[in-house]
């Protein structure tokens, strides 16, 4: 068994990746605004349903699937941050939270009754499906594929956040709103803009997922504790910390179900506690 | 027309002697003698709407090609939400219908629990029930008046281990979700299999909510069976499942996949798409099921719901249902007392548009020919084609 | 959690500054009962004769409650966001259940056995919990729950696993009262409970030791210079509120005479959570009128609308925190300007509005 180790760990750096898509959108509206989004996984999953009109339906090249799925998430986010989530940025948490699963409600009965309640067909391109040998491991297409989209969009990210006048726009509203303000940085649209692109990653990563995850209107509820899990391990204010936390979680699962598949409910659950008591602050924790 | 009895209380009950006054002052003022109420428990709402869905459509086709008079009752309908597997849900919604709607037989049932937690609420009543889809084995031992006629998981999972065996898929491995259902699957299977001499090369249970199978598939890539059987619950568990199984070249090196008809559900399959094909399952009902019967059920029922999924085996068997309900008032009379109902159902035979259908006399339970199927494309389209049956098939856990 | 103003978990959003600190109101902290609680106490008992045929629903809010009671001792008071309590309600509902499975069938010290159980299993549980701030407790109870449902799944020869704990028979209450088709019994059975539980959580809170559990939640980094041992009050305050929940649980498997594996479930701990917020934390009747109004309100919806319904209630929990801040009670308590016991503890407005 030893001899699939190599095998193992690319598989679980691959569900980390996936992990990852599907949570890294939460990074930034909770992560980084500190907004208590458990609606999250409702524009992960009106990603998926652009992908599944615009690919399957539409038959759309993958590629502009993608990009589709993310703008036009992000647009959505953008419109039900003006209209809605705008009004509970200085809401106490427990009013965020009850908010948003009030969201998650009207948002899943909305799916069933435009898409059914079924699970939905997507065909990956020919060129993502199979496998291809590398040095004598067998490696999954679609998986590097996966791990690839997960690079570029750490370093965009890292890059927007750590270099551009947007990232520091961020960063000061984040930090003091009203000092922001006073320094001429409009506010309400910087929030609009994060809240925008966290929920257009939402909805590529759940664009993304679907080959793997399924996609049907219970898809914010099932994946609850997946995107919180990445974005509380990993902790708040970074992109590393909760890449850290994806990896480490997807190849802590991975090995562990590979080799005591008897613990395999277990491993993630039992992992996320021991985690989170060793780091409670998260692994990227900006401020313990 | 005869009501449920009242549960005979061996304590007087104070707060109760109150209730029954008030009871008596809400009963509705029909002429219940000329209606027979059927209260059907479906899941409506939640992860297992379409569930409810599938199974509501097979009633109403029923009634719409047979009218709703029998033995000149009217027979009326309330449909009640039992929210999946919830079984406070179920046993809250069935209470309901006994004391408020007065309903004289609960039929439907999903899940094996909401079916366990309705049963003793049902036998202090008095009332039939009649089970169309959940699966446990022996469930029918709960109540007296409890008879199944969908299907039992050992029923339909045994034979797709005699058939592995006889067919020369000796060495299998063994995949099932980490839940009772799954647990119950695989005892069966394994029965099957090694009746016919075949032999388990490796198990393992994974957790019911599963998004990679990556290291599982990995696990019976190594091991090399011929074959691997897997129960999982239908959905996107079964979609990676198949997906992953292929995109991991297991089919190209050999190894055949096997399961029961819930790996390649009509309700699903189409969702699966062509990495499916060539999957070999066993079960009681396929859309493409050849005889009279099903060419007429399956054509009314695309007709009758054309925005809806194909029919499936929770369509059929909620079909079924209500035909039995049909032949027992029949049988009555229009009697709905549980023993006389339950008298007319024990040892009936009926033709469905799976197949044959008996009730067994002792157990009241479905009696039934299970089919060994493989996909494969019928004008462009996947189906669970028939090749292969094992008749008068029983719940054989017990 | 990481926010610029740490002190208060669960309480504050990140741009507020902290709540003011206020007088505690001695006459609102009272353990007394009002009037207008009276009135609260018989309502339930003008629904049961305005609407028999309803006893099933009445006897699962009250359950509900006793369950969201237990949450809101823990977060309402000692500030701790659990998504873990349905692993305390699924114990003590087990506990029970499995009793009565192998003969043991009198109600009472059933009940009283299966929230012990959820009691010593919150004790346990409790090391784990009083680490961290908000979202790291939040996980950590999340992940309780998860390993102890994955638990009783893989025991699913004790347990029933997914076809849950069926044959539970329960003997007459007191050895008179038979639980009955129409859920009489059970009505007034869960309405005993709920009461008694609840005069004893109003003593709790109003003992120094709530006090205290309320100071923590206010300023913990005060606290330990006062000399208040604030780990070991935050895990008393989680046993206590573990053991609550398990009482309800224990209630559950009680009247319904079964036990599902999805007592023990995420969902589940969310419905608790989504109740107490809706209703208002900190409040005690806030988890009353919120299992209630949800309960209802999902009944009601359902009737209306089998498939849709969930629509209309995510609508309504929208609403709710749009037009109330600190839920029900809280906006309740807004509009009277101040409610028996009541504190507008998760709401700065309102607290400041109602503060003396």
């Amino acid at each position: 068994m030893i001899t699939n180790l190599t095998g193992i760990l690319f598989d679980g750096v691959a569900y980390g990746s996936l992990l990852f898509l599907i949570g890294v959108g939460l990074s930034i509206t909770m992560g980084l605004m500190n907004f208590i989004n458990l609606a999250h996984g409702a524009f992960a999953m009106a990603g998926g349903y652009i992908a599944v009109l615009a690919l399957s339906r539409a038959g759309l090249p993958f590629a502009a699937t993608l990009a589709l799925a993310f703008f036009g998430t992000a647009l959505l986010g953008g419109v039900a941050e003006r209209l809605l989530f705008r009004r509970l940025y200085r809401a106490p948490h427990l009013d965020q939270m009850l908010f948003t699963v009030g969201f998650i409600f009207s948002s899943m009965a909305a799916a069933t009754y435009f898409f059914g309640a079924g699970q939905q067909l997507v065909t990956m391109p020919e060129a993502l499906q199979g496998q291809v040998r590398v040095f004598g491991v067998d490696l999954g297409i679609y998986r590097l594929f996966l791990i690839l989209i997960v690079a570029i969009i750490t370093i965009l990210l890292h890059l927007m956040i750590t270099k551009t006048r947007f990232g520091a726009q961020i960063r000061a509203a984040v930090d003091n709103q009203d000092a922001s303000a006073g320094l001429g940085i409009n506010v309400g649209l910087v929030f609009s803009l994060c809240f925008a692109l966290g929920s257009g990653l939402a909805g590529l990563g759940g664009a993304l997922g679907v080959e793997v995850l399924g996609l049907d209107p219970t898809f914010p509820m099932k994946y609850m504790v997946y995107f919180l899990l990445v974005v509380v391990v990993g902790g708040s204010g970074t992109i590393k910390g909760p890449l850290y936390a994806s990896i480490i979680l997807g190849i802590c699962d991975v090995a562990g179900k590979y080799y005591v598949p008897e613990a395999g409910s277990f491993i993630i659950y039992v992992l996320m506690i021991v985690l989170l008591l060793a780091f409670p602050a998260g692994l990227g924790g900006r401020r313990a | 027309m005869t009501r449920h009895s009242i549960p005979r209380r061996r304590f007087p009950s104070l707060p109760a002697l109150a209730v029954a006054a008030a009871a008596g002052m809400t009963a509705p003022a029909l002429a219940a003698g000329d209606t027979v109420k059927v209260g059907l428990l479906l899941p409506m709402s939640g992860s297992f709407t379409e569930y409810g869905r599938q199974m509501e459509n097979g009633i109403r086709l029923f009634v719409k090609q047979h009218g709703d008079t029998v033995a000149g009752k009217k027979i009326e309908f309330v449909i009640k939400d039992d929210g999946g597997i919830a079984p406070e849900k179920a046993k809250k919604a069935a209470q309901e219908l006994l004391v408020r709607d007065k309903v004289d037989v609960l039929a439907g049932f999903a899940f094996t629990a909401s079916a366990l937690a309705v049963a003793p609420l049902a036998k202090s009543s008095g009332t039939p029930m009649v089970v169309t889809n959940a699966s446990s084995s022996g469930i029918t031992a709960a109540h007296p008046y409890m008879v199944r006629v969908g299907q039992t998981l050992p029923q339909i999972t045994e034979p797709a281990g005699r058939f592995a065996a006889e067919s020369g898929r000796k060495r299998v491995y063994v995949l099932v979700a980490d839940v009772t259902a799954g647990h119950d699957a695989e005892k069966a299977f394994v029965r099957g299999l090694t009746a016919g001499g075949g032999e388990v090369v490796g198990s393992v249970r994974v957790p019911a909510q599963n998004p990679d199978f990556a290291p599982f598939i990995q696990r019976i890539k190594d091991a090399k069976p011929d074959a691997v059987f897997t129960w999982l619950p239908p959905g996107e568990a079964t979609i990676g499942f198949i997906k992953g199984f292929n995109q991991r070249g297991l089919a190209a090196e050999g190894i055949e996949m096997l399961g029961t008809g819930d790996l390649t559900d009509d309700l699903t399959i189409e969702a699966t798409g062509d990495p499916a094909l060539g999957v070999i399952t066993t079960g009681h009902y396929s859309m493409a099921h050849k005889s009279a019967l099903n060419e007429t059920f399956v054509k009314d029922y695309l007709e009758s719901y054309p925005g809806d999924k194909r029919p499936n085996f929770l369509s059929v068997s909620a079909y079924d249902g209500i035909a039995a309900i049909y032949k027992a008032l029949e049988a009555t009379n229009g009697d709905t007392d549980g023993e006389k109902f339950t008298a007319a159902l024990a040892g009936l035979k009926f033709e469905s548009p799976r197949g044959p259908l008996e009730i067994d006399a002792d157990t009241r339970d479905v009696v039934q020919t299970i089919y060994v199927r493989k996909v494969e494309k019928v004008d462009d389209k996947l189906f669970n084609v028939e090749f292969h049956e094992f008749p008068q098939s029983r719940d054989t856990a017990k | 959690m990481n926010q610029p103003n740490p002190p208060i978990p669960a309480d504050t959003g990140p741009y507020t500054s902290p709540v003011e600190s206020r007088h505690m109101n001695h006459r609102l902290a009272s353990a007394r009962f009002t009037l207008l609680e009276l009135l609260f106490w018989l309502a339930p008992v003008a629904a049961y004769f305005l609407f028999p045929g309803h006893y099933a629903l009445g006897a699962l809010i009250m359950t509900y409650a006793l369950a969201v009671l237990g949450l809101d001792l823990v977060l309402g008071y000692a500030g701790i966001v659990s998504l873990g309590h349905a692993a305390f309600f699924g114990i003590g509902a087990y506990t029970a259940g499995l009793l009565a499975v192998h003969g043991w069938r009198e109600p009472l010290s059933g009940l009283l056995i299966g929230g012990v159980a959820a009691l010593a299993v919150g004790a346990a549980a409790s090391f784990l919990v009083v680490r961290g701030k908000d979202l790291t407790r939040l996980m950590v109870t999340l992940g309780i729950g998860l390993v102890v449902y994955e638990l009783a799944n893989k025991l699913s020869e004790i347990t029933g696993g997914t076809d849950g704990l069926s044959g539970i028979e329960i003997a007459p209450l007191f050895g008179v009262f038979a639980f009955d088709l129409y859920g009489a019994t059970a009505w007034w059975y869960a309405y005993a409970v709920l009461l008694v539980v609840f005069v004893a959580l109003k003593f709790v809170v109003n003992s120094p030791f709530g006090l205290s559990l309320r100071a923590i939640r206010e300023g913990v980094n005060r606290m330990p210079a006062l000399g208040v041992a604030v780990d070991g009050r935050l895990r008393l305050a989680f046993t206590l509120s573990a053991g609550v929940t398990g009482l309800a649980g224990a209630l559950m498997a009680q009247t319904t005479q079964f036990v599902g594996v999805d007592a023990l479930s995420v969902p589940r701990a969310a419905e608790f959570l989504v109740m107490l917020v809706l209703g208002g934390t900190g409040r005690l009747y806030g988890a009353i009128a919120g299992a209630a109004v949800f309960l209802i309100a999902r009944d009601l919806l359902s009737d209306v609308n089998a498939v849709y319904w969930e629509f209309w209630m995510g609508i309504l929990l929208m609403a709710t925190v749009l037009l109330a801040r600190g839920g029900i009670t809280g906006g309740v308590a807004a509009l009277l300007g101040r409610l028996p016991n009541g504190r507008a503890s998760n709401d700065s407005k309102v607290a400041r509005r109602t503060a003396p």
